[in-house]
């Protein structure tokens, strides 16, 4: 008895034995030699894993920056300029800084400014409805109201409001990963510049339509008069197949143009409120957007 | 009697409208032509704002391989050429004709008097159906001249007519077949001619035994036509459960039916190519059913494309106080429109008032696993399943349980007995692994 089982551990140490010894050479031949680096800049990363630099999780942009020794072109969201600046200090370097940004909803077509002309009691997916319906409001740009941002949103910055059936952007958790903005079918949210003292002037619409159909579905859909763009000394505002837009990068912020649109399209956000006394101010705003 | 061997459902028939002659309705004020009428690329205008058009004449080509052409249905001037709402919702272009009058093309035959003989080869009929701009009008509006191009190394057997009229409600293709059987006939002679086939069935389930016994009879006179009575059964009219049910064969996965000797065409395009061949005469109106529980007169209408769907509601007797969705298709397979003010498309078969009640979505609850769906399936799939990896956006296991293969007749939603938006959730996975194939090809 004894017998058997000093032969069992004396083969099986061979047998272990050797399969070091041959492991051991395979490991030899087969090395793979990972720069050091990536692990240090991967753990720099804060390792959300959200996908709004633009790869494939954190591993994934650590590697393509050690490859290319720079930081230059890549930029992590949730990071922001701090980690951006601890990496780039790996390779010895300076990362430029850049201006914060924030997912922003260019859709005000609330229940109250257009009104639903059918009900819809299909699939809550705005990617279904967007492919496979128009929409309850009539306005095939608007916001479907189905909340994909929100479900796509990883930070919890978003929520829907249930009083106007858009969704809201909670701007101090937003870190402008753009997971919403590739959840949007119709594209209305798009990341722009925080801002001065967080505050944003921004056209809330996406309609190309015709100034009178836009207007026909709702009340402060943007109908491509082209006041602002006359208004704005600045050039930041370019009119586009019936559809203004800002340039936040050029927007000064003065306000000029929010006064001059007849129908409340361009809105402005975290502004003090205004000394003239305007009566007819006709959004109502969130806080947070 | 004969039916496919797979799945299937039996939903209830509701042919209100069966007995109903058909009637024509009169023109419309003002048509609006939509110039996506057919799958495939958009046609191209070729009429101006202010052009002075005549009824059955050219004003939107197709211009590539996929796409049809479109005639004017109205005499008229053109008003404009502008963004409309079809019946997806959107807003697409479309030709918008002001009626005057009814002045039609000098070369189209109006006379009622039946044309037998059939004097065109092969290449001038599958011309002429091309140039007539005629689509499939069992509703996929897939343009009939590709369809009769039988690519190379491939050949035809048989010619299938679709008379089967699976879809509840919808009685168009009745009334065409009781109405216009001759005609029928000739048609099915000419598509058999284009396709150089010898054999061509008729596939009509016996619920409509008139129909039946009258392409019979009719049959006799023609040489290689046989008319073949289904066993009733949703989605029949499906052309690969068609296929299946007539001569037993199957087509295979992500395959068209010339993979087995076979080409398809509804009866109501048989019609349609009859006029186009023998009486020169364009698609420009087509028989729609309107059709509805608690509509005062259910009928069946030949009206000219463009025509507002609510001159059609208002000529059956108007919408119902408790109508909760207006169907634009049969209830199985047809989608609920926005608005009324839209227009009849070569495509529109039916209309379908759905009383409030009926139109509410059961309350959706858990899946309980009773594989009804999958039993309910006549494409094999496991509709459950599939649904379930387009819930939690796994395209790609859905593209493995093969969900391009569905033809989205909706049996699985009808027969789930907790409601579940199976379809819907299909859909939406087809859709994405479609756009998930076309991104690989690039």
């Amino acid at each position: 008895m004894n017998i058997v089982i000093i032969y069992a551990v004396i083969t099986l140490s061979v047998i272990g034995l050797l399969s070091a010894v041959i492991l051991f050479f395979i490991a030899q031949k087969f090395k793979v030699i990972e720069d050091p680096r990536i692990d240090e800049v991967a753990g720099l990363l804060p390792g959300a894993n959200c996908g709004g630099c633009g790869f494939a999780g954190c591993r994934n942009m650590a590697e393509n920056i050690v490859k290319k020794e720079s930081t230059e072109g890549y930029f992590c969201p949730p990071g922001g300029n701090d980690t951006m600046k601890a990496i780039a200090a790996v390779f010895g370097k300076v990362a430029e800084d850049k201006a914060p940004m924030i997912a922003v909803v260019r859709c005000n077509g609330t229940c109250t400014n257009a009104v639903n002309k059918n009900e819809y009691d299909g699939l809550k997916s705005c990617y279904f409805m967007h492919n496979l319906y128009s929409g309850t409001n009539g306005c095939p740009y608007g916001c479907l109201g189905c909340g994909d941002c929100v479900t796509a949103c990883q930070f919890d910055a978003m929520y829907m409001d249930d009083q106007t059936g858009l969704p809201v952007v909670v701007q101090d958790k937003c870190i402008a990963c753009g997971a919403c903005v590739k959840a949007c079918p119709r594209g209305i949210i798009e990341l722009r510049n925080k801002g001065k003292k967080d505050r944003r002037i921004f056209v809330s619409c996406i309609n190309k339509e015709k100034g009178a159909v836009a207007k026909k579905n709702c009340e402060v859909a943007c109908i491509g008069c082209g006041k602002c763009v006359k208004e704005c000394k600045f050039e930041a505002i370019t009119m586009e197949n019936n559809l203004a837009y800002i340039n936040f990068e050029k927007c000064t912020l003065c306000r000029k143009c929010v006064e001059s649109c007849p129908t409340g399209a361009i809105r402005e956000v975290n502004f003090p409120e205004r000394k003239k006394k305007d009566a007819d101010t006709p959004q109502e705003q969130p806080a947070n957007n | 009697m004969k039916t496919f061997k797979i799945g299937g459902v039996h939903p209830e028939e509701n042919k209100i409208s069966a007995g109903v002659a058909i009637k024509n309705l009169a023109l419309p004020k003002t048509a609006v032509i939509p110039l996506s009428q057919s799958l495939g690329a958009p046609s191209v205008p070729i009429v101006n704002k202010g052009d002075k058009v005549l009824t059955g004449q050219l004003i939107a080509q197709g211009t590539s391989f996929i796409s049809s052409n479109i005639h004017a249905p109205v005499s008229g001037t053109v008003s404009k050429i502008d963004d409309m709402m079809d019946a997806s919702g959107y807003r697409r272009k479309a030709i918008i004709i002001d009626v005057e009058g009814d002045d039609w093309v000098d070369t189209i035959d109006r006379s009622q008097e039946i044309k037998q003989e059939i004097t065109l080869s092969k290449e001038e009929i599958i011309a002429c159906i091309k140039n007539a701009g005629i689509v499939g009008l069992g509703g996929a509006t897939f343009p009939t001249h590709v369809k009769l191009m039988v690519p190379e190394g491939k050949k035809a057997e048989y010619l299938i007519i679709n008379a089967v009229e699976c879809e509840p409600y919808l009685t168009s293709d009745h009334r065409i077949m009781l109405e216009k059987g001759e005609e029928v006939m000739i048609g099915i002679k000419l598509l058999m001619k284009a396709l150089a086939v010898e054999k061509a069935f008729v596939g009509i389930e016996n619920n409509k035994p008139d129909a039946i016994a009258h392409l019979s009879q009719l049959a006799e006179k023609y040489s290689g036509i046989k008319v073949a009575a289904l066993k009733v059964k949703y989605p029949q009219g499906g052309e690969k459960q068609l296929i299946k049910a007539l001569i037993n064969r199957e087509v295979p996965s992500g395959k068209l039916p010339i993979e087995v000797g076979c080409v398809v065409q509804n009866v109501g395009t048989a019609y349609a190519v009859y006029e186009a061949v023998q009486k020169n005469k364009p698609l420009i109106e087509r028989v729609v059913t309107v059709t509805g529980k608690a509509i005062a007169n259910p009928s069946n209408f030949i009206v000219r494309i463009g025509t507002p769907v609510s001159a059609l509601l208002e000529a059956a007797g108007g919408i119902p106080d408790e109508t909760g969705k207006v169907i634009n298709g049969g209830p199985m397979m047809g989608k609920a429109v926005n608005s009324t003010e839209i227009p009849v498309v070569k495509g529109m078969s039916g209309l379908v008032l759905m009383p409030e009640k009926e139109a509410k979505r059961m309350k959706v609850s858990n899946c309980i696993r009773c594989a009804k769906c999958v039993s309910a399936c006549p494409m094999g799939l496991a509709p459950y399943l599939i649904a379930q990896t387009s819930e939690i956006g796994q395209e790609e296991m859905a593209e493995s349980l093969r969900v391009l293969d569905c033809i989205e007749c909706g049996s699985c939603s009808f027969t789930c007995p907790s409601g579940r938006p199976l379809l819907e959730n299909i859909r939406m996975a087809k859709n994405k692994v479609g756009q998930i194939i076309r991104s690989r090809a690039k």
